[in-house]
């Protein structure tokens, strides 16, 4: 699995990293950076979903 | 005296006593019948979109649905005319291409990493606020309480006089609250916030200080520019309005919910782990804030004929309600795990303070919480509302 953050739509929320604080953190604006580049290990991958689902923008986007 | 609503999809009234109250049995209603945005003539008239998709696309549409208006009433005569006419709130009230500069120049000191350093200072206040009460066995969670927190930590974050905390709130009151309908008042209590911050801005000219928001804005640049004296004022003024009554009214709801709710008080105790999830979950059911917007040109949405000029609420507690996004929208369910909420709105004006507000909402129960674990109402029908544009508790005495 794999997860990106369309910067374009990503607003700072920071729901992503409430849900999930081991893979999205936050730059000095606020908006998300991913802290694991390449393949999300398999027991964050329920964590990452919930990312998903937390965030108003839809700005993530998983593909596995 | 109001004149009685006679149907709520072509009059509402949302400064209505009853529906200050229980507005959200009103935007079920509105959602669910053929007109999902309503329309009424009052208060300089306006539309209410109701579900979610609506709202969240309205807020997306910044071209159409501008920032020029922000309140949910029509602004008061005479209110663009004086020495601080051109002071106004950036970046809630500007559009792009403006707004971006004027967003991205306070980002900064609202990320998480920056928010973390008000923690211990907030804590300490909640503390310090419990202390005085705590020996009575009753106390008002809003009045007494949630009402002191934000104020003294915006007041502290713009370094601004601490024993001002009572003139700070009633100004932000005299805009947010009894403002409303009081045209007059709104404008001079704005006009009482600009002045105070125009001293301010003054003293730091003449006597550069150090460690607080105001001077790292008289020294900050943009593009090589200094940046102008209006949009200092601006944005100070849109601080001390955006981050008190806000934040207090989450404070007040949260505590009103849990005063009614020991389970759930429990299940915080036994599971401390879903706290950020519970949190989430109690600001989308409570979402304190509906902002609005002025149509730029005439145009037709999902069926509706908007004109250029007229206003539309932003209705984000009825667009966290709309159970096509969220299932059982009433009921609180703190380990809800898909909560796409929009409390702190959607798009380019996502609220900038979010991080402060969680930090403080959180010190604030989590404090509550340990000092006072078991606590109920004194009576449920004695609560008191604000509504309009920030709706909470402002009288809610609890026993303990
Ligand atoms: C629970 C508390 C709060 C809630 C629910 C809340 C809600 C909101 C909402 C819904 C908006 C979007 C406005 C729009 O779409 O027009 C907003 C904007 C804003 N809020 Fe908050 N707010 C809260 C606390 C705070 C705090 C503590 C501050 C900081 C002192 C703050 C500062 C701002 C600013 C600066 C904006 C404008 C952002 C922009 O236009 O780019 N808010 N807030
Ligand atoms: S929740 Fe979405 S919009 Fe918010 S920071 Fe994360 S990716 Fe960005």
């Amino acid at each position: 699995m794999r997860v990106t953050i369309n910067e374009e739509s990503c607003h700072g929320h920071q729901m992503c990293a409430i849900a999930a604080p081991e893979i999205f953190g936050s730059d000095d604006l606020g908006n998300a950076v991913l802290l694991i580049e390449g393949d999300i290990p398999t027991d964050l991958q329920g964590k990452a979903r919930r990312a998903e689902a937390n965030c108003p923008e839809r700005a993530i986007l998983i593909t596995e | 005296m109001q004149r009685p609503v006679e149907d709520l999809l072509t009059d509402y009234n949302i400064m209505d006593p009853d529906f200050v109250k229980d507005p959200f049995t009103k935007f079920d209603h509105i959602r669910e019948s053929q007109c999902p945005i309503a329309h009424t003539e009052r208060w300089g008239g306006s539309w209410m979109p109701t579900r979610y998709e609506d709202v969240v696309a309205m807020a997306q549409e910044f071209e159409i649905f501008t920032s020029r208006g922000i309140l949910v009433m029509p602004p008061a005569p005479g209110w663009d005319e004086g020495p601080y006419a051109s002071v106004a709130a950036p970046p809630i009230t500007s559009d792009p291409p403006e707004h971006h500069w004027h967003r991205r120049l306070i980002l900064p000191i609202f990320s998480p990493q920056s928010v973390a350093k008000y923690e211990q200072g907030t804590k300490d206040l909640c503390n310090s606020l419990i202390d005085e009460f705590i020996d009575k066995g009753v106390a008002d969670a809003a009045g007494d309480y949630a009402q002191h927190i934000p104020v003294r930590v915006i007041a502290t974050m713009l370094g601004v006089p601490l024993e001002m905390e009572e003139e700070f709130t009633s100004w932000v009151r005299g805009v947010l609250e009894q403002g409303m309908t009081d045209p007059e008042l709104r404008a001079a209590s704005s006009r009482k916030i600009i002045s105070f911050f125009a001293e301010q801005l003054a003293d730091r000219r003449k006597n550069p200080r150090e460690g607080d928001f105001i001077s790292e804005l008289t020294q900050a640049e943009v593009e090589g520019q200094k940046v102008p004296d209006h949009y200092i004022l601006g944005v100070c003024n849109l601080m001390l309005v955006a981050g008190v009554d806000t934040t207090w009214s989450a404070i007040g709801s949260t505590l009103w919910h849990f005063a009614q709710h020991p389970e759930h008080r429990q299940q915080l105790r036994d599971n401390p782990h879903l706290w950020p999830t519970a949190l989430e979950e109690l600001l989308r059911v409570y979402a304190p804030v509906t902002m609005a917007r002025i149509v730029d040109r005439d145009t037709e949405f999902q069926g509706c004929p908007m004109k250029a000029g007229d206003r539309v609420l932003m209705t984000f507690p009825a667009a966290n309600r709309d159970p096509r996004q969220f299932e059982n929208p009433d009921v609180v369910k703190l380990d809800r795990e898909h909560n796409r909420h929009v409390a702190f709105g959607s798009g380019i004006h996502r609220c900038a303070g979010s991080n402060l507000a969680r930090l403080e909402l959180r010190v604030a129960l989590q404090t509550w919480l340990e000092r006072i674990p078991e606590y109920s109402l004194v009576d449920p029908t004695a609560v008191t509302w604000a509504g309009g544009q920030v709706r909470g508790p402002r009288r809610c005495l609890v026993k303990f």
